[in-house]
């Protein structure tokens, strides 16, 4: 796209999905080729505008879909160079894969603490082990240890989407497919919370996909990103090549080039996002 | 002005009258209850997990009783029908999570419901066939159960309490606070109630639903057995018992599907009260036989007025 050819990618990537279709209820095609890899160590947006497929890309890769009625019918998806389509969303976990899904989705009548050791399901490494991982989250995330025995219902989004954040990481995830972390939180809130995600990935060495509507925001935490149209890629590059590009800019970024726009710039934007998809 | 009376000051009067005969009322209804509240328990736990309304859980009790005392008559010693028969209620277990929830999971509501009503009638034709349809008695004194009774005078009355029945709710207490610690203290007992509050998210953290479901089953299996000892105890062992698995309807109504606590103060509260009411209402005003219908009644007029039962779960919503 931009001169820039990515120079990040390493030799092996952690994931890498290659062309996948995916299809619900036996109908209805909603992904239609999507292809994307994430570097060992990276964090990678996958950016695009409700119901591009965003979540259902997420969702394919952790196993999820078929709780849905979906299913992946072409392409693979590889995990540290095993294919993972036919795994359980629980041996994907195991295997150190693990989504934190959009809205959050903590366990309300339970605990905040109660949520976070419920991510430590999949272990067999020990008490003490998990333990100390419980006290790393804290670290992460103080505002949890002052909560942590209110029930979950009860806390604020923010809380809350530390909370599903913290409980993945009581997985010892090598890669956390992030969805809409945003969502429905005060921007303060929001750069809280990708300043965490910067960090945990620095620190602990994390990968993370992140599926994000707020371009913005996660084209500056992330070192690659994907643009999603309805089901298919339809842009890439590295994020700060991506900031610069003409098209995200006016499509994801709204920032306008020359002012005020005229009906006959309407339709040329609309021309040209055909032509982009 | 008679009939007021029959219903507002004379059964007060019978009881004040003679408490040492509502103490032995109480008790009655007591044991009813933990009864009730047991089936109630294992109707909420498999509601809680995996949102299956498990009409074969009357049925669990008569098989669970069934096996343990067809062991026993086949010739195995009964302390090892009891083992035995545990063994055999994990592979029923296992069995119906492998043969009829794996296969229908994501199928609606009532797909599964129709399923536990096919598991209901294979475990009636599968043990008769096993271990015949005749009416058995149970194994009580083989078990260890005491079966002679305390008298005390309260009052200068007259009180009788069975030994079996003093065991059946100590039983029932211990077993119980079992669960309740499993529950709430366990990695298990977590996962069961993350299950229960949200199904995706579960499954996202590597919850894994076959290891819950076939535990859940065998918890419900368990209690089952549990049921069906001290049922079958007091009246004998018979495909008849899947009908107070109906007791438990009203009491769910009344304690709410999802409330462990609702289904044990449920299950209580509809026992001695139908049997209250029975002996001090209900023969002298209505020729008797109220039990049979009397928490129906109740539990629709709660309905009325409570349509998410006494204790069912709170929805938490933030606004």
């Amino acid at each position: 796209m931009n001169g820039t050819e990515p120079a990040i990618a390493p030799a092996t990537p952690i994931l890498s999905v290659n062309n996948i279709e995916v299809i619900y209820d036996h109908v209805i095609l909603v992904l239609k080729g999507v292809s994307l890899t994430v570097p060992q160590g990276g964090i990678t947006a996958l950016l695009g505008a409700n119901g591009a497929g965003k979540t259902t890309t997420l969702k394919a890769i952790s196993n999820l879909l078929h709780a849905e009625r979906g299913e992946v019918t072409k392409g693979s998806i590889v995990f540290e160079g095993n294919e993972v389509q036919a795994l359980s969303p629980n041996d994907l976990v195991r295997r150190g894969c693990i989504q934190v899904m959009e809205g959050r989705h903590c366990f309300g009548h339970l605990t905040v603490e109660d949520n976070l050791m419920t991510g430590a399901f999949t272990r067999r490494d020990g008490k003490a082990a998990i333990r100390a991982d419980l006290d790393l989250v804290y670290e992460y995330f103080p505002r949890l240890k002052v909560r942590h025995s209110s029930q979950a219902g009860y806390t604020s989004g923010g809380e809350q989407q530390m909370t599903a954040i913290g409980r993945a990481l009581m997985s010892r995830p090598k890669m956390i497919l992030l969805d809409e972390p945003s969502m429905g939180l005060a921007p303060q809130l929001v750069e809280e919370i990708f300043e965490i995600v910067k960090k945990l990935n620095e620190e602990q060495g994390v990968s993370f996909l992140l599926a994000e509507q707020n371009t913005n925001v996660a084209l500056r935490f992330a070192k690659y990103g994907y643009i999603l149209e309805s089901g298919r890629i339809v842009l890439d590059g590295e994020a700060s090549a991506l900031r610069e590009n003409e098209d995200v800019k006016e499509f994801y970024l709204g920032v306008a080039g020359e002012g005020r726009k005229s009906f006959k710039d309407v339709k040329h934007y609309k021309r040209r996002k055909r032509w982009l998809a | 002005m008679n009939l007021v009376e029959g219903i507002f000051v004379k059964p007060f009067q019978d009881m004040f009258g003679a408490p040492d005969f509502l103490i032995q009322v109480l008790w009655e209804g007591l044991v009813a209850g933990v009864l009730y509240a047991l089936i109630a328990l294992g109707f909420v736990l498999i509601y809680k997990s995996s949102r299956i309304f498990n009409f074969a859980q009357g049925i669990m009790v008569v098989f669970a009783a069934l096996t343990l005392v067809g062991l026993y008559e086949k010739g195995v010693p009964a302390l090892l029908a009891l083992p035995l028969t545990l063994v055999v209620m994990f592979l029923l277990a296992v069995a119906i999570e492998r043969v009829v929830l794996r296969p229908l999971v994501n199928q609606p509501d009532i797909i599964l419901f129709m399923a536990t009503i096919g598991i209901t009638l294979f475990l009636i034709g599968f043990g008769e066939i096993i271990f015949g349809g005749e009416n058995k008695v149970m194994i009580t004194e083989q078990l260890f159960i005491p079966t002679g009774s305390f008298t005390f005078e309260p009052f200068g009355g007259f009180v009788s309490i069975e030994q079996k029945d003093l065991t059946a709710v100590i039983g029932a207490v211990l077993l119980v606070a079992g669960l309740i610690l499993f529950l709430n203290k366990s990695k298990m007992g977590r996962a069961i109630r993350a299950l229960g509050d949200d199904h995706q998210a579960a499954l996202s953290v590597g919850i894994s639903l076959s290891t819950i479901w076939v535990l859940v089953w065998f918890i419900a299996g368990v209690i089952a057995l549990a049921t069906g000892i001290v049922w079958g105890a007091r009246a004998g062992v018979s495909f008849a018992l899947e009908v107070i698995a109906f007791k438990a309807l009203p009491v769910l109504m009344l304690g709410g599907l999802e409330s462990v606590p609702g289904a044990i103060i449920g299950g209580l509260a509809i026992g001695i009260l139908e049997k209250l009411f029975e002996i001090y209402w209900g023969q002298p005003l209505l020729g008797g036989n109220t039990e049979t219908w009397f928490a129906f009644v109740f539990a629709l007029i709660v309905l009325l007025f409570r349509p998410q039962g006494l204790f069912g779960e709170k929805i938490i919503e933030r606004v």
